[in-house]
């Protein structure tokens, strides 16, 4: 039976050790840790993404920003506008075609990075340098690259005997949506070939290994080994180069601008132009609202995708 | 059926590691030939070489007469059965089965016919539209045993098969292994570090160590015969007891070591002061562990009695131990067997 | 095949051989096209960055070498006739900044869904993961009025606090890869040896992660460094722009583009930051498959 002094000890050094051990207690650190990326995320996404509902529900603009509530009506005047078809027609042509190509592309970049050869560095160097420059920068080399008088691609061609003239690369509707996959794929590769690569790198060796003993051939062994376990991380690395083609306007606004006559303008980039160049935000920011819909798909897809690389 | 050949075999990885240093070795005719020795001995690597997955440095590998080398594996008529079993995870049993047959260019309805042939000698025809993960670790090592006899080898390889079951499987899972071997009766090469495995299964053990095989012999041959002292402490649980002499090791298995007046030295035998230090109950047997102190210094001894002799043994106590004459073996201060046959 | 058939086997080994050396060339062809496509504009435009304006400004002139002799001139003028020095400096203070802003909030956030099961933790996870996807261009006319109401129009302040929507849900993601393959012994033997919970993360955990965390860092700077829409909206002074924003607007004045000095700066941004990229590959590799897999 313990006596008075040593419950008294105990029951203090209770209270004491539970105080002490606050920086222990889970329970609450866990929550605590999370709170300021939650609090950041709720107050410059969420508010924000609420905010533009909120606007496109309204008629603000930069010369009148008084809130006035007119409902759907900036998303009827959106659809009637002809632009408004052509944009969603070349956001979506623009990153079907893209991504198609990236798939394909990114692929065979995979396989080469993981292979062994002398040189190895230097080409992984190169081929990282289309992603890792800042949007814009690229956009302008490129700009030169396809210019209307002086592209070297066109002098290349010429001199080939390919080209009489100029090809006017960004002046031409045809031309210039091409122009602009052509970069947006040249951009995206790299970064999807280097999630692809993770992929190819997780599948174990002693599979390869044991296909090799079983009599395939490095096709065949592509085809039904390697892709088919691949397949969630090519799926990922495809949707995350949809998702960023899809939301991008930096390429069509330093290239093109939308031109020819709104031939290449995609949501991303008419959006931009209505609301902070035009100053209406109202209609920016329903235009900007359109892509949240194929986001969402996205997103799903990627976690279902991403679940299912857990299964195994 | 093929015999496999190994001739002065090295093989260097980059960064100077040599896993196999000049191996001489060839397997007969349909026989199954164990390659044992402890983690890093080279024993996977020479595998690895036969099979094509790896090229040696130097040195030839030839099956059925013929080099190998600058062969891919699948020129070279073997099948290998993985460690992990590396059964295509997306494919079912059915598919991973057929899918040498498919890369053989053999049409589906032969695919078909082989495959099912080899699941029912395996007993596994039930589970051919089964995938991998739904099998059990028994169930997987048969679906690569049926993958590998498809093709219908010359060769055998497996890499540790057996070393992913757990222990109760692991004993029925050998006397498949061993009834199918002889069943099929083609020539096999079984890599472990279990030397109850290499015993149980193999026609010839090839002991290796640091790259190199130490003897190559039947089980009974390499235990009774050891060529050195690695061979003789690695085989045999617990290990060949080893004490030093001024100019020659002495070794004697546990055994082979009994108390006086179950056994006599004999001509030749050793007479031996048994401290011993612990008795442990095993069973079936008795190990009796101490030290004894006659042939040179102090050293750590293991008797086991047979549960059979009930001469009293007990801790703290010191009897005289016997060990004859024919059962003495000795070794060279470096290691290597001596003919000679008395103390 | 019999392969007792030394003839047979023979003629298999050169045949195989042949194919050997067909793939290896295949390969070495293909890295080099490879190669050559994604670093074609940047070696053309280093080139270029030394032409001389009537070598530059005519069509028939071989763009890949130098028809007259090569200029520092256009180097000279992005260096110190143009803002570029303070499109610099205000790219590195930002991304300093935003770093720092995203690893005091995303190493809590990430130990805490990789170790402590908050409640909801899953959901957490999900919902970080889906704010990613809510891009700039949805948000960035919303934003717009919230950075012009708190007063931090045409500052690279506004930048600073913004970016980094973008850079934290990405960091907690890679990682919570990092902190996963750590093993939970190791922080465990650190409580039983006397450390409280932070104790044992900050002892054990964070300097086990640290080539994670350092791949964050680069990946965070170069996501802040790389970022258009934001700064082409929110900033319009020329003092307080990024590189990003900053080269294509100021270079570019009316009609006239300095193309010599954009391509200089194109590559002068471009190759350090590849140069650092390339460096960590593999760690970025690691962390995306941990944080994919294990996820």
């Amino acid at each position: 039976m313990a006596s008075k002094a040593e419950q008294r000890m105990t029951w203090q050094v209770g209270s004491r050790a539970e105080r002490r051990y606050l920086l222990d207690r889970e329970g609450l650190l866990a929550p605590l840790f999370l709170l300021p990326s939650i609090i950041y995320i709720v107050a410059l996404v969420a508010v924000p993404f609420l905010l533009a509902i909120a606007f496109a529900l309204s008629d603000v603009t930069v010369g009148d920003p008084s809130y006035d509530f007119v409902g759907l009506r900036n998303f009827a005047a959106i659809i009637r506008d002809s632009t408004f078809r052509r944009s969603l027609g070349n956001t979506v042509l623009f990153t079907a075609v893209s991504m198609a190509l990236v798939v394909v592309l990114a692929k065979l970049l995979a396989l080469i990075l993981v292979a062994d050869f002398k040189g190895k560095w230097l080409v992984r160097l190169c081929v990282l340098l289309p992603w890792t420059t800042p949007v814009a920068l690229a956009a302008v080399a490129w700009l030169w690259l396809l210019d209307s008088v002086f592209s070297p691609v066109d002098w290349v061609l010429r001199t080939m005997g390919l080209l009489h003239g100029n090809a006017v690369y960004l002046g031409r509707p045809g031309l210039a949506m091409a122009s602009v996959i052509a970069v947006h794929v040249w951009r995206i590769t790299p970064l999807a070939a280097v999630i692809i690569m993770a992929g190819l790198v997780a599948i174990p060796d002693d599979i390869t290994d044991a296909a090799q003993v079983d009599g395939a051939g490095p096709w065949r062994t592509l085809f039904e080994i390697t892709v088919p376990l691949n397949l969630p991380v090519i799926a990922v690395a495809t949707l995350f180069g949809a998702i960023l083609t899809f939301t991008d306007m930096t390429v069509v606004y330093v290239l093109t601008r939308g031109g020819p006559i709104a031939a290449t303008q995609v949501l991303a980039s008419w959006a931009f132009f209505k609301g902070i160049e035009g100053g209406n935000l109202a209609q920016g920011a329903a235009i900007a609202l359109f892509l949240f819909p194929v986001l969402l798909a996205a997103a799903i897809a990627i976690l279902q995708s991403v679940r299912r690389m857990e299964v195994r | 059926m093929a015999v496999v050949e190994v001739r002065d075999l090295h093989k260097r990885f980059a960064g100077g590691v040599v896993a196999v240093d000049g191996v001489d070795l060839a397997t007969e005719e349909g026989e199954y030939l164990v390659l044992l020795g402890p983690s890093g001995c080279g024993k996977t690597t020479l595998l690895r070489v036969i099979a094509g997955l790896e090229q040696p440095t130097s040195g030839e590998v030839l099956i059925g007469g013929s080099p190998m080398t600058g062969l891919p594996p699948r020129a070279r008529q073997i099948a290998m059965v993985f460690q992990s079993y590396a059964l295509y995870p997306h494919k079912t049993v059915l598919a991973n089965i057929t899918f040498p047959l498919k890369a053989a260019g053999i049409d589906k309805a032969e695919r078909r016919r082989k495959a099912e042939w080899a699941a029912g000698l395996l007993g596994i025809g039930h589970l051919l539209d089964r995938r991998p993960r739904h099998l059990s670790g028994g169930e997987r090592q048969r679906v690569a045993l049926a993958r590998a006899l498809v093709r219908e080898p010359s060769v055998f390889l497996l890499d540790e098969p057996l070393s992913n079951l757990d222990a109760k499987l692991r004993a029925t899972a050998r006397e498949d292994l061993r009834e199918f071997q002889e069943r099929i009766g083609v020539t096999t090469i079984y890599v472990t570090h279990d030397q109850v495995e290499a015993m149980a299964l193999g026609d010839r053990i090839a002991v290796m160590s640091e790259g190199k095989v130490r003897q190559v012999g039947t089980p009974q041959q390499v235990y009774r015969d050891p060529a050195d002292t690695f061979v003789a402490t690695f085989l045999g649980s617990p290990p060949m007891n080893i004490l030093e002499r001024d100019d020659c090791l002495v070794g004697f298995r546990p055994e082979h070591l009994l108390p006086r007046g179950i056994a006599e030295p004999g001509d030749g035998g050793v007479s031996l002061d048994f401290h011993v230090h612990r008795v442990e109950h095993l069973g079936s047997e008795r190990h009796v562990v101490g030290t004894v102190g006659e042939i040179g210094q102090e050293t750590r001894v293991i008797a086991v009695l047979p549960s059979t002799v009930a001469a009293p043994v007990h801790a703290g106590q010191t009897e005289p131990f016997v060990a004859a004459g024919r059962d003495l073996r000795f070794f060279a201060k470096s290691g290597q067997r001596l003919e000679r046959q008395r103390l | 095949m019999d392969l007792t058939d030394h003839t047979a086997v023979e003629r298999q080994r050169r045949a195989a051989a042949r194919r050997r050396s067909a793939a290896r060339i295949g390969l070495y062809v293909s890295a080099l096209v490879f190669a050559l496509v994604s670093a074609g504009p940047f070696l053309w435009g280093l080139i270029t960055t030394f032409k001389a304006n009537p070598d530059l400004y005519n069509p028939t002139h071989n763009p890949f070498v130098f028809n007259q002799p090569p200029t520092l001139e256009h180097l000279r003028l992005l260096l110190f006739d143009t803002s570029f020095g303070t499109f610099v400096l205000n790219t590195l203070l930002v991304g300093v900044l935003v770093v720092t802003i995203t690893l005091t909030v995303s190493l809590p956030a990430a130990y805490s869904l990789a170790r402590l099961n908050p409640p909801w933790g899953g959901a957490m996870g999900i919902a970080i993961f889906f704010v990613y996807l809510i891009p700039p261009s949805l948000l960035f006319i919303s934003l717009s009025r919230v950075v012009s109401t708190l007063g931090l129009q045409d500052s690279t302040w506004a930048l600073v606090l913004v970016y980094p929507t973008i850079t934290i849900p990405v960091s907690v993601w890679l990682l919570m890869g990092f902190f996963k393959a750590i093993p939970r012994d190791i922080e465990e033997q650190a409580m039983v040896d006397g450390y409280s919970r932070i104790g044992a993360f900050v002892r054990t955990v964070l300097p086990l992660a640290f080539p994670g965390i350092v791949a964050v860092v680069v990946f965070a700077f170069t996501l802040s460094a790389h970022e258009f829409i934001y700064a082409l909206a929110f900033v319009s002074r020329s003092s307080e722009k990024t590189i990003s924003v900053g080269v294509p607007t100021e270079l570019i004045r009316g009609d006239v583009f300095f193309w010599q000095s954009l391509q200089a700066a194109a590559v002068l941004v471009a190759v350090p930051i590849a140069v650092v990229f390339n460096a960590f590959l593999e760690r970025f590799i690691t962390g995306f498959t941990m944080g994919a897999v294990k996820g």
